[in-house]
């Protein structure tokens, strides 16, 4: 019998292989998406009776040209800010039995410092000559301090990290009740609210 | 029937080129999917500024905003002030309200009052630009802006 040729391979399945590789990448591959802070800005009308912000609830954060830091009137490194703002927010200084009492503040109670955290803020006053750099380092280090102590509530009240079931929510992938978490985000937002507000900078170079 | 059964021995057959063109297509898809598309040209210096209290950006939605000095081949043109760029082209402050609301337009339609102002500003610009910016926004009422930055700590650093 003569010698038969090698048959030739079957590339049927060729394509499926393809598909299957295509798939793979298409699901592993994740494009850079840009991240950053996001920020709501106040709407652009005369408010007609602002509220009155007591001194002792008012965290004031100067930067001037040089990019230095004046917080509460005192000179600080951009590395002291997170912890100061913390202290700041968490001092809970209202009086035990007083309706604006923080139970779950845990600072040192300075009746000098803010009463609680929904009535603290803190304010930005930037020079228009600040760098942009330092001005993110600004706002960067007051969501930490604001973050920080989210995490810790969240933690103590229902035993996970505020920022990291908000970050896994954000990219869809949340095991568990969607709704139950979103609520309970809520709640410990409405402890620690964001009160960052911005002051119209001064002239340039003063 | 002997005549169909005879055949040359001892020759390999040629390869099959069949499954070339999967192969090709595999990897053009591949190149499709992981390459982003640049749709400006950047203007402008663009050095972000470093943080890592972020929150994602959602992309269907944001207007972007580019700010800072000139890139180095402009500068002689354009001097080194800061600059803000829209789409393709330098654009002035006063001239900011227009080329918003012209990007705005481009959006999906369900999405333009949900609209997010993304900056990307050069962190050597100075921080009176972007107020100026941030005015203008509020003039416009598109109050929900996002600082663009590079992951990092500016602390740490």
């Amino acid at each position: 019998m003569a010698r038969r040729a090698t048959p030739e391979v079957n590339a049927g399945s060729m394509a499926d292989i393809a598909f299957l590789l295509l798939i793979f990448f298409l699901v592993t591959t994740t494009i850079e998406k840009d991240k950053g802070i996001a920020r709501q800005l106040p709407p652009n009308e005369e408010i007609e009776d602002p509220p009155i912000i007591r001194q002792r609830n008012l965290f004031v954060v100067n930067v001037n040209k040089n990019d230095q830091l004046l917080v509460e009137e005192e000179l600080m490194e951009l590395k002291n800010l997170r912890q100061a703002a913390i202290d700041f927010l968490d001092n809970g200084g209202a009086a035990a039995g007083s309706p604006e009492y923080c139970n779950y503040c845990k600072g040192k109670r300075d009746p000098e410092s803010s009463d609680n955290p929904d009535k603290a803020v803190i304010s930005v006053q930037n020079d228009r000559l600040t760098s942009y750099k330092m001005y993110i380092a600004v706002q960067n280090e007051l969501v930490a301090a604001y973050n920080f102590l989210r995490d810790r509530e969240s933690q103590r009240l229902y035993g996970f990290k505020f920022t990291e079931v908000k970050k896994a929510m954000d990219e869809g992938n949340y095991q568990g009740n969607e709704e139950a978490a979103q609520e309970k985000l809520e709640t410990i937002q409405k402890l620690f609210p964001l009160k960052l507000s911005e002051a119209e900078p001064k002239s340039k170079g003063s | 029937m002997s005549k169909f059964t005879k055949k040359k021995g001892g020759e390999l057959p040629a390869v099959n080129t069949a499954s070339l063109p999967d192969i090709v297509f595999m990897l053009l898809f591949f190149f499709m999917v992981v390459t982003v598309l640049r749709d400006n040209d950047l203007l402008v210096k663009n050095t972000l500024p470093k943080a890592d209290q972020v929150e994602k950006l959602k992309k269907d939605r944001s207007v972007f905003i580019f700010a800072g000095k000139p890139s180095a081949r402009y500068q002689d043109k354009y001097g080194k002030e800061g600059k803000i760029q829209i789409g393709d082209k330098y654009t002035d402050v006063s001239n900011l309200k227009f080329a918003l609301t012209e990007a705005r337009q481009k959006l999906r339609p369900e999405l333009q009052d949900k609209v997010m102002v993304a900056l990307k500003v050069d962190e050597e610009t100075n921080t009176g630009l972007v107020t100026d910016i941030k005015q203008e926004l509020r003039d416009l009422n598109m109050l929900k802006l996002i600082y663009i930055t590079a992951p990092g700590n500016e602390v740490g650093n």
